[in-house]
């Protein structure tokens, strides 16, 4: 209770500021060894988050736990085929797969044109064509990977799948080249390789595996297999796995599963192949981890020294106050009111620069935000929990406390006559 | 109001032990003008240190106002300070940061009295010394004569049983130094009980009593046809 009445206390802050006031210069390095402090961790950990914001952003658009698998020609001889054939996956894997393999959630078989030897398809609307390439896709592949559709449309459905219906989703770019500006596309109709179809949905482009593009047409997959006579062939699988299975664990089981339905080798590393985009997500915010780690050291390194920095000076100031803290003793201070008197200075000062740390580092990380918009860096929203930034002010204030208390029994350690005979 | 019986006190100098006070007994009265005298190393320092509490005695009673002034805590001994004492010392000891007002506030400041209780008995303070013009003043900016004169209201202020003055004109020339002692003397005549420590014989002579110390015992203890500074001047 006496130390909240200290702190109340008018006279404690004209005595504080009065020492500070006389002391300018040294008050102004110390404000600005712990304001360093803070700023660099602010700074610091703030870019982390900006970072780790950033790629965030970058894969928002598919799901983390998410792999790609595909197949090739065979790379080891096996089961009396020989080196070389061609291994095609197809529909009846999905149903294996989803039995052997109860970790995986979502499984959207996919097959497309214009790419691996394909032609794309050739798209007429009006008067105007072009060449795009066109999905044969399951309702499931929305699940894996966001597929952004606009207002009014919608994504391929189970009665399309069904029905085979002749509907299609087409992208950004397609409607772009292929309608007139201002012109609804969905309800509208175009031609595909021939046959018309029409438009229930347009979608926005998404960053995804690197070949997708915002020109592509999605069709229901029943509606692909008749139009190109695919049969059950399938290009490769979208397959995402149960938010708490190891997603490298699941690749492999899938991929064990595949070789055993297809007669390949289990030593074959060519024939069945994948991508996780988990595992890729997982380095990335890794290091983003590894970077806020770093900077969270890094800056609660630099504050401990702007701290030790308060503390040094105070001790060297309690020194210089040898004769004033005695004539305070002699007037009648008793050691507790000296003691409260360097510390509250400490801890002062330490608050003081350390908020002005905070608010010059928050506006840092605001520029750089503003700089870094619209320019392909990854940097999103930097910002740091307030958990942290109060965790460094609490810290800061403890730490000061505890370096003040030093050079105030430092000053309390002189006898008061000793003092005052100091010149 | 004073009481002082065999008091011992020696200083540890590397090897050798200096016994300094070698049993002083004293006994002072209230409104007792006391000049303690003795050349330097007499032990006469080392004495006002232990009245002002602020050094204790190996050995020997001191009693203070009836109290008796024996083992204290560092913070017992801060707030008899205040209660009690009031210091004067050569180098006037202000705080140099800090105008005269609020020099001569601080004492009450330790007394935890109310800022505007201060402000208004520091200003009758600073008056009775004749400064009343220079509150606002630093230390810097007044004489050696006003910031003595500052010292003793500040030393006043806290309305002590004793004054306690080290050498008070011991950086003053002698005019200054009269009238720092016409002020002393002015107290005095008030009723306050005021021990003076100095080396100069006519400071001493303005005291109504003179105690002389030398190898750390009391030679003389006389009363003195106590003489004004006027008759200097």
């Amino acid at each position: 209770m006496r130390i909240v009445k200290i702190i109340l206390s008018q006279d404690t802050w004209s005595e504080i500021l009065g020492s500070i006031r006389k002391n300018k210069v040294r008050t102004l390095i110390t404000i600005v060894g712990v304001l360093w402090g803070i700023f660099i961790y602010i700074a610091l950990s703030g870019s982390a988050r900006g970072l780790y914001n950033g790629f965030q952003k970058e894969f928002e658009s598919i799901s983390v736990n998410s792999f790609f698998i595909w197949s090739n020609r065979t790379s080891v001889p096996y089961a009396g085929y020989k080196i070389g054939r061609r291994v095609i996956l197809n529909l009846e894997d999905v149903v294996a797969i989803k039995k052997r393999v109860p970790e995986v959630e979502h499984i959207a078989p996919r097959i497309r044109n214009g790419n691996w030897g394909k032609p794309p398809a050739r798209v007429i609307k009006g008067s105007k064509t072009g060449t795009y390439s066109v999905y044969g896709d399951f309702p499931s592949v929305s699940r894996i990977s966001v597929i952004k559709i606009y207002d009014e449309g919608r994504f391929i459905n189970q009665r399309d799948i069904e029905q085979s219906r002749k509907v299609c989703v087409i992208g950004e770019r397609t409607q772009a080249e292929l309608f007139e500006k201002g012109v609804k596309p969905v309800g509208d109709y175009i031609r595909i390789d021939g046959i018309y179809f029409q438009v229930i949905g347009v979608h926005e482009y998404s960053e995804e595996g690197g070949f997708s593009s915002d020109s592509d047409i999605f069709i229901p997959f029943s509606t692909y297999q008749k139009l190109y006579n695919t049969g059950n062939r399938v290009d490769w699988f979208a397959i995402s796995a149960h938010a708490d299975a190891d997603i490298v664990e699941v690749e492999q089981h899938v991929k064990t599963v595949l070789k055993d339905l297809h007669d390949v080798s289990p030593t074959d590393e060519r024939a069945i192949e994948s991508f996780n985009l988990g595992q890729m997500f997982e380095r990335i915010t890794g290091f983003s981890k590894g970077m806020t780690f770093v900077s969270l050291v890094v800056g609660f390194a630099t504050i401990l020294a702007g701290v030790i920095g308060i503390g040094n000076i105070l001790l060297i100031s309690v020194k210089e106050r040898t004769k004033e803290l005695g004539i305070r003793r002699a007037l009648g201070a008793t050691p507790g009111e000296i003691r409260s008197l360097i510390l509250l200075e400490s801890v002062f000062l330490t608050l003081i620069s350390g908020i002005m740390g905070i608010i010059l580092g928050a506006l840092t990380l605001a520029a750089v935000n503003n700089a870094t918009q619209g320019i392909d860096f990854p940097y999103y929203n930097p910002t740091v929990p307030i958990l942290w930034v109060g965790g460094a002010l609490l810290i800061m204030v403890v730490l000061g406390s505890l370096i003040g208390l030093l050079p105030a029994q430092r000053a309390l350690s002189i006898k008061p006559i000793e003092a005052l005979r100091e010149e | 109001m004073i009481s002082l019986s065999n008091i011992y006190k020696s200083y540890q100098t590397g090897q050798s032990t200096l016994q300094v006070l070698k049993g002083i007994d004293l006994e002072i009265a209230q409104g007792e003008m006391v000049a303690i005298m003795g050349s330097s190393g007499s032990g006469k320092s080392t004495l006002l240190n232990i009245l002002g509490i602020l050094d204790e005695a190996d050995q020997g009673k001191y009693v203070l106002d009836n109290t008796l002034i024996e083992n204290l805590s560092e913070r017992k001994a801060a707030l008899y300070r205040n209660r009690f004492l009031g210091f004067i010392f050569q180098s006037f000891n202000l705080i140099n940061y800090k105008t005269a007002l609020e020099n001569v506030a601080m004492p009450l400041y330790y007394q935890g009295l109310p800022r505007k209780e201060r402000i208004e008995k520091a200003n009758y303070y600073l008056e009775k010394v004749g400064l009343a013009d220079w509150a606002t003043h630093l230390p810097g900016e007044l004489s050696g004569g006003q910031k003595q004169r500052v010292a003793i209201a500040r030393a006043l202020a806290a309305d002590p049983k004793v004054l306690l003055a080290d050498e008070p004109t011991g950086a003053l020339d002698s005019a200054t130094s009269y009238e720092v002692m016409e002020l002393v003397r002015k107290i005095n005549e008030e009723g306050k009980t005021i021990l003076i420590v100095t080396h100069e014989n006519d400071i001493a002579q303005m005291c109504k009593r003179l105690v002389h110390l030398k190898d750390g015992v009391i030679i003389e203890d006389k009363l003195v046809q106590s003489q004004s500074p006027k008759e200097y001047v």
